[in-house]
């Protein structure tokens, strides 16, 4: 294979990899930004995958199926919130109860559906003209699926929410302040609330591009701990839409140039290499910052409870 | 927060043992009603299903020994993490820890060439140090750079699996063992004593209940354990009080890690015999244990009772497979469960829930 055409699989992988860890970044993002940190992107995310393959197999409409992921994946992320915000739960365990949930609850369901192949998949669309532009075009136009696109098209959208609108404002400032927040007639609950549910859309999301659209499949535990490495991405974004573009596509990137390592490392230890990155990643990004805040929202993990301060 | 309109929260001054005890156990019934609606949907009454758990799970020598021997690797684990938790560092890394104690005391089992006598106590001790070294490499990530604990513990794990396979599919692959990726057998004086007839290794279960004296001790009555409670509760106050809260947290991971490494040298000395594919060496245990810790409220005599507990869950695992060809898989539900429920009626210890009267 020459250069050429080994860089432009590559990236044109690295793109189809990288979107559902990058949808489910951008919405771990809002979700700590109002304060509540959800360790159960991995739970939710295999929702997703099963309940989109469900759908898709059963009805044959693949979009169908990605409503469904994300309806699923919104309802699942409430009961973490119900737990983390109404109850005060302590939000590491309780991420970590939704986790166990979802795969339990996603391997029971999915039961029988393992090896059935699934032939409503997304359709993989080619730009007429722009895919014919020599490197870029491949790369970014030809093969990849319209969730690629929207989800790159999400970016700018959140940033902009984020930083340049009132509820943005608001987002942000339940998550550094609550107090703060609430003196000012804000329902701090509520934005939470808010957030969570819209991570959980977007993790469902997520899970159900990997079941009808990346591989258009159903196995047990198929999301393999992208659930997780969402978790450390939104660590490297710096809790940033724009960040967390350049953390999941690097991310991705790396992945599949370990694959150019074959010839020399066995394939067991190929597989753990994902793992591996996600730890340098978050010692990369710690270098030098430690002194200074890593820029976590203040009251991420911290219940509010008006007047106890 | 605004409460709803038709209930009250309000502090309550520290929970008594008995309201703890009490919240725990309507906790757990609470998730196994939930738990109950899942057997429903499959057309078996929630109730015929409890009781075949509870009559497999105990209600025969066999169910009973199964029991003991699945409670025995969660025994150590959770010990572990509530001494981990204690610090409050978020040890979700226990299954990676047993798996490299397995990898530990398989290496000296087969490779160390000791004479008999020693090979056990040997194992034992690799099975410490490899979980230990697992658990102290995010232990110093997070000390030094502050990473995310629960974030490096998990992707330790998934390494630490990804090591037994390439293990058992490269240089370890036993010579005699033909197409199946498996280690050769543990040599005779490598392999752990069990209780006659049973898959008890009881060398192991006298480590792990010994522990959990001794961590106990640890925690309630030096100052190493007091340092480490202070650094849990209160980071702040940890710093003022001039504790050397790296070497406190290095210390809680080591024990922590240790632990688990010894509880997974029991499942490859005890019953596999050999280092083999690693779900197969552990049926997720170290999550499991991150319940048993959670519901013993860190108190590692609590343990006992909680790893008890859930070795009857898993043990029912079996039964709900078996005897009721019903998925598996329904045990991570019913954990899932627990553990919200747990959590959730927390706040009926610290706060007091009134309905308010319209």
């Amino acid at each position: 294979m020459g250069w050429e055409t080994w860089i432009i699989a590559t990236l044109s992988r690295t793109l189809a990899y990288g979107t559902p860890l990058l949808l489910g970044t951008l919405g771990e993002i809002y979700a700590e930004r109002s304060g509540v940190l959800n360790l159960g992107i991995e739970g939710m995310m295999i929702m997703g995958a099963y309940s989109a393959f469900a759908v898709a197999y059963t009805t044959g409409n693949p979009w169908l199926g990605i409503l469904v992921a994300a309806v699923v994946g919104g309802g699942f992320s409430l009961i973490h919130a119900f737990a983390s915000i109404t109850l005060k739960a302590n939000q590491v365990v309780s991420g970590l109860a939704l986790t166990m949930l979802g795969l339990g609850l996603a391997g029971v369901l999915g039961r029988g559906w393992e090896g059935r192949p699934l032939f409503a998949a997304i359709p993989k669309i080619t730009v007429p003209l722009l895919s014919d532009i020599p490197v870029l075009g491949p790369i970014l136009f030809k093969g990849q699926n319209l969730i690629v696109y929207l989800t790159i098209l999400l970016v700018p959208v959140l940033w902009i929410v984020l930083y340049r609108t009132r509820a943005g404002i608001t987002i942000r400032a339940v998550g550094e302040s609550p107090a703060t927040a609430d003196s000012l007639g804000i329902s701090v609950s509520r934005v939470r609330y808010l957030c969570v549910a819209f991570g959980g859309v977007l993790a469902g999301i997520a899970g159900g591009y990997l079941s009808v659209a990346y591989r258009p499949a159903w196995t047990e535990g198929m999301t393999g701990g992208m659930g997780w490495i969402v978790i450390a991405l939104t660590i490297f974004a710096f809790w940033n839409p724009v960040n967390g573009l350049l953390g999941a596509y690097l991310f991705a990137a790396l992945y599949h140039l370990s694959f150019r390592l074959q010839p020399w490392v066995a394939p067991e230890l190929l597989k753990a290499m994902p793992y591996a990155f996600a730890i340098l990643v978050l010692v990369f990004v710690s270098r030098g910052t430690l002194q200074k805040r890593m820029g976590a929202p203040a009251a991420l993990t911290l219940p509010y409870t008006r007047g106890e301060e | 927060m605004r409460s709803p309109r038709w209930l009250e929260i309000e502090r309550r001054p520290l929970p008594s043992g008995r309201t703890i005890f009490l919240v725990s156990v309507a906790a757990i019934l609470g998730a196994l009603v939930v738990a109950g609606l899942f057997f429903a949907a499959y057309g078996v009454s929630p109730v015929r299903a409890y009781a075949e758990i509870f009559q497999g799970a105990l209600g025969s020598w066999l169910g009973l020994t199964e029991t003991v021997r699945r409670a025995i690797p969660l025994l150590l684990c959770g010990i572990g993490l509530s001494i981990a938790f204690r610090a409050l560092f978020w040890n979700i890394g226990a299954e990676g820890q047993l798996l490299m104690g397995a990898i530990g005391a398989a290496g000296v089992a087969l490779f160390s060439g000791l004479p008999g006598p020693l090979l056990i106590p040997a194992m034992f001790v690799a099975g410490f140090l490899a979980g230990a070294l697992w658990a102290l490499i995010p232990a110093a990530l997070k000390a030094k750079l502050g990473l995310n604990d629960v974030i490096t513990t998990l992707m330790m794990n998934y390494i630490a699996i990804y090591v037994v396979e390439w293990l058992i599919h490269g240089p370890w692959k036993g010579p005699t063992m033909r197409g199946f990726a498996y280690t050769d057998r543990f040599p005779p004086a490598a392999q752990l004593p069990t209780i006659a007839g049973t898959r008890i290794h009881w060398p192991t279960l006298l480590v792990g209940l010994l522990a959990a004296v001794l961590v106990f001790l640890l925690i309630a009555r030096t100052k190493r354990g007091f340092e480490i409670r202070v650094v849990g509760e209160n980071p702040h106050a940890a710093r003022y009080a001039g504790i050397n809260q790296v070497r406190t947290i290095l210390f809680a991971m080591l024990i922590s890690g240790g632990l688990a490494g010894i509880a997974g040298m029991g499942e490859v000395a005890g019953i596999h015999l050999r280092l083999l594919s690693p779900t197969q060496i552990s049926m997720g245990y170290g999550y499991t244990a991150i319940i048993v810790a959670w519901l013993a409220r860190r108190n590692p005599l609590a343990v006992i009772l909680t790893a008890a507990f859930f070795g009857i869950i898993m043990a029912g695992g079996d039964v709900i497979k078996v005897t009721l060809r019903l998925p598996f898989q329904l045990i991570n539900v019913f954990n899932g469960l627990i553990l919200f429920f747990l959590i959730g009626s927390e706040i009926l210890m610290h706060y007091r829930i009134r309905l308010r009267r319209r």
